[in-house]
């Protein structure tokens, strides 16, 4: 059995260790905002953060977060209310908004080590998450916004 | 109208209503709007609306409902996969019936067609089709509540006024909000369309403004808002599918043990496929049932399964290309014929002659499919994010012989789509498993299912020759192409494009050519094809705009120049009489006519506002090209920078969009900032081969989409202001065409060479 925190609050798991933290989350833990687009950490669209670090869930066995917190959308903000997210809804940034819950998280995390970064570093830090939808010019403005404060 | 009695939410419903107005699709008439036209739309359009199936329907018994508390929910029943139609048609309705967006709610209607008429979410016809009906759903539900309250006051109908969501007599000032009329308006009968009057169009709160933001901003933020895999009901399995390798391939035989050994596999199960050509049926396989997607996706690595022998195992896309290549060096069959083009190449001081060739490619989009069905006690409920959820209710009573109440489809939120989830294979796998199972099913595409299973974007070769004169003026043009048709997943394979697809980009040529022919070659189809943002306008577009700026550079011409000396002077042009039946978009030609001063509009807009012939710096050049698709005419612009190593970067797109009369002017710069990215991604990276019948790609790894750190810097969109008697036209799709080939003429300004086979991908590396 594994247990880990996800959002603040303990879960566990009875099955093989090796499954991908994704499908714990959107399967058996009922939390469907975070999202599958291609299962190889190729992507973005899965990204949570583990203790603090954003990470690709698909990419990370349930077993390597037993024991430690995971923060998915849902748990981004009580009130949904991060700076990102306001940013994202200031800038309109979402076309089909499939992909965005991946964005918000790794933007989250980019701000959170580097709250001033510069295009570079957006585009480093964003670079693994694809929006097929192509809505990058705003969330690249999204992300200076929730840099500047919104 | 219906009166709510508490805040939830019942489905709007009167069944009454709904049979008169399909009666007047039923009649027969194209032209819906000429039917049910209110006073003040004397200058309403003509669609082909009434063409699709079950037409259109604008009563507000049916879209709209009005709570005690004030509160209107309005049906929005168009699939919403990133456009903003779910957010634009139920606005147009709140702002025609005076009503305060703030205090409305939108709710996503299942599919119905026989209620709500036409659903198909393609062709970019949501606004086109449907402005005109939600402007009439919204005066007749005005009218309403102004003739409710007119009869509480007992003073005249004209004497009263709806605004800002409440009722107001204007001698009195008196004033009673909608939901106080709720329950008096929604016991009156539909108006009579002569009576109904729309709005003035300078009155409008929300229509053109840009200032409302799609309805699910939160949801999507905040990972609350619901797709087609977020359904999860008691006792729900979880499935994923092999399906067959090549095309017209079965399961001959499967060994499911070392699947079921995997912890938390619960069966292994057939899916019944269909003979090829099957529409949208699936295509078969074996399924793995686990307690979770994840484990069913590794119970599937561990199946053996041995496939039948299928004649498409011919397919090498290698050879394949060269076949079309040949193909089209050899006449083809006429689809358009102006003039004398044998004696213009004869009589030609100098002819000129280019092949061009665009990859199949994948829809990719963001959400890969997934459907959860529930099939029992003789009834079937799917929740789907489906392009087309009418066509998808008709196949699972087809699929599963029920009848039309016992279907229910649910559409969820689409995360994109690109013309993938009109077709409806997923659904029906997740219906034929839930009854096999006897138990609710979800079933999950993988990223690789979707990349090698898709009904693709088809290959194409297209060779332009053109005929110069002396004075180097263009005196002839000859298009072929060579190009499979998605006429071959509905019917034996025409094996060459047909009217729907030439009339996309190569016979609409709207050039002032004396003699011009264009021709379609043999290409065998070998896939499952379908339709994909901006279908075959991709393909003729890159060719005929790439081909222009190889006329201007062989007759030492400015690019823009060259392409608005080929479009002539404003005026109609008519192709219909010296083309096999030209296709339209499904609309009438006389209301959205082939219009050269709009081309040249757009041509000469965005030139203006990209500053066409500025200075650049070294290594950067500009590429101009336009298209009219789905009815719009779209120019573009693109700056690209190219480095030392023949790296390619995107400083700067301009896009101007004449789209006709519009309604969120916030979403179409969106829909065109994203068309220039999936533009990009079309001339850079996109391409799905094939080797013995398989595709050799499987993911985002070797099937590669635009990234943030290569996309367009800045994408500026300039929307030509348009008034009610400039029939509106599509969004979604008209975007995308226009960018690899201003992409390519902006590379050959830059660097003198001409790309003319996509991808790019490293044919500029140094
Ligand atoms: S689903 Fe995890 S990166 Fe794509
Ligand atoms: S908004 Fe659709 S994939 Fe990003």
């Amino acid at each position: 059995m594994i247990t880990l925190s996800v959002n603040g609050q303990q879960h566990s798991y009875d099955g093989d260790p090796s499954l991908p933290l994704l499908w714990f989350l959107r399967d058996e833990a009922g939390l469907p905002g975070t999202k599958y687009g291609c299962g190889e950490a190729l992507c973005g669209a899965c990204t949570v953060h583990l203790n603090g670090e954003a990470v690709r869930s698909c990419a990370v066995q349930v077993a390597d977060a037993a024991g430690k917190n995971v923060v998915t959308i849902e748990g981004l903000d009580p009130h949904g209310n991060h700076p990102v997210q306001r940013a994202w809804r200031a800038v309109n940034v979402p076309q089909c908004g499939f992909c965005q819950a991946g964005q918000i998280m790794q933007a989250a995390a980019l701000l959170a080590t580097t709250p001033n970064p510069t295009d570079a570093q957006i585009h480093t830090a964003m670079a693994g998450n694809i929006c097929r939808c192509g809505c990058y010019q705003r969330i690249e403005s999204a992300i200076r916004t929730a840099a500047t404060g919104v | 109208m219906t009166h709510i009695e508490k805040n939830s939410l019942p489905l709007v419903e009167n069944v009454s209503r709904r049979g008169l107005l399909k009666g007047v699709v039923a009649s027969g008439s194209l032209i819906v709007a000429t039917t049910y036209l209110p006073k003040r739309a004397m200058a309403a359009w003509a669609t082909g609306a009434g063409l699709m199936p079950h037409g259109t329907v604008s009563d507000p018994h049916v879209f709209v409902a009005i709570a005690k508390d004030g509160t209107v929910t309005i049906v929005a029943h168009r699939s919403e996969m990133g456009t903003g139609s779910k957010t634009s048609l139920p606005m147009v309705v709140a702002d025609e019936m005076g009503a305060d967006w703030s205090r409305c709610r939108v709710v996503q209607a299942p599919g119905d067609e026989v209620k709500y008429g036409n659903q198909d979410t393609d062709g970019s016809r949501s606004l086109r089709h449907f402005v005109q009906p939600m402007r009439q759903c919204g005066a007749a539900a005005r009218l309403m509540l102004e003739m409710a309250a007119a009869e509480r006051w007992g003073v005249d109908v004209s004497s009263v006024e709806a605004v800002d969501h409440a009722v107001v007599h204007r001698d009195s000032g008196r004033r009673l909000g909608f939901g106080d009329l709720a329950e008096a308006a929604a016991a009156l009968p539909t108006p009579a369309p002569d009576k109904i009057r729309l709005k003035d169009t300078n009155s409008f709160r929300y229509i053109g403004t840009g200032s409302v933001p799609i309805v699910d901003l939160f949801g999507i933020t905040t990972g609350t808002a619901t797709y087609g895999a977020d359904i999860r009901l008691p006792g729900m399995k979880y499935a994923v599918i092999a399906r067959p390798p090549v095309l017209g391939a079965k399961v001959k035989s499967f060994d499911g043990s070392a699947a079921l050994k995997v912890p938390g596999v619960e069966k292994v199960v057939e899916v019944q496929g269909w003979d090829w050509p099957a529409k949208f049926q699936p295509v078969g396989g074996v399924a793995v049932i686990a307690r979770n997607t994840g484990v069913a996706i590794k119970g599937r690595d561990a199946l053996k399964i041995t496939w039948t022998d299928s004649p498409h195992a011919v397919y090498n896309s290698d050879s394949y290309r060269e076949m079309l290549l040949e193909n089209a060096r050899k006449p083809g069959k006429t689809v358009r014929n102006d003039g004398d083009i044998d004696g213009a190449m004869k009589a030609a001081a100098k002819t000129i002659t280019a092949e061009y060739y665009i990859p199949q490619s994948a829809h990719a989009p963001m959400e890969p499919p997934a459907a959860t069905a529930w099939v029992h006690d003789g009834m079937c409920e799917v929740w789907a994010p489906v392009q087309s959820p009418g066509g998808t209710h008709d196949d699972l009573m087809k699929t599963l012989g029920l009848p039309y109440d016992k279907v229910k489809v649910n559409v969820t939120l689409l995360g994109g789509a690109f013309g993938r989830k009109s077709k409806c294979d997923f659904v029906l796998e997740a219906a034929l498993l839930s009854k096999t199972l006897n138990a609710p099913v979800r079933v999950q595409w993988t990223r690789e299912d979707d990349i090698q299973h898709d009904f693709y974007h088809a290959v194409a070769v297209e060779r332009i020759e053109a005929a110069l004169d002396a004075n180097n003026k263009v005196i002839g043009w000859r298009h072929r192409n060579a190009a499979p048709s998605l006429f071959s997943t509905f019917m034996p394979d025409p094996k060459m494009q047909q009217p729907l697809e030439y009339s996309m980009g190569q016979v609409d040529l709207p050039f002032a050519i004396e003699n011009i022919r264009c021709e379609v070659c043999e290409a065998p189809a070998h896939s499952r094809i379908g339709w994909f943002r901006s279908v075959r306008n991709v393909p003729n577009t890159f060719a005929t705009q790439s081909f222009v700026a190889e006329l201007a550079h062989a007759t030492g011409r400015d690019p823009k120049d060259m392409l608005l000396e080929l479009i002539g002077a404003p005026r109609i042009v008519d192709p219909r009489k010296t083309t096999v039946d030209l296709w339209n978009y499904g609309d009438p030609f006389e209301t959205y006519p082939i219009d050269t001063g709009r081309l040249r509009g757009v041509v000469e807009l965005v030139a203006e506002k990209a500053g066409w012939g500025r200075d650049l710096p070294a290594g950067h050049g500009m590429g101009i090209a336009v298209q009219r698709s789905f009815l719009s005419y779209i120019a573009t612009v693109v700056e690209v920078a190219v480095d030392g190593k023949g790296n390619i970067s995107v400083p700067r797109v301009d896009t101007a969009v004449d789209c006709g009369f519009h309604v969120n002017p916030e979403r179409i710069t969106s829909q065109i900032e994203g068309a220039a990215i999936m533009g990009l991604g079309i001339a850079k990276h996109c391409e799905i081969t094939y080797k013995n019948g398989v595709v050799q790609q499987s993911n985002f790894n070797d099937y590669q989409v635009v990234r943030i750190d290569e996309a367009p810097r800045v994408t500026n969109v300039y929307i030509v202001p348009a008034g009610w008697d400039t029939p509106s036209s599509g969004v979604g799709e008209p975007g995308t065409p226009p960018f690899a080939p201003a992409l390519c003429n902006a590379i050959f300004a830059a660097t003198g060479k001409r790309i003319r086979n996509l991808p790019i991908g490293d044919q500029l590396a140094i």
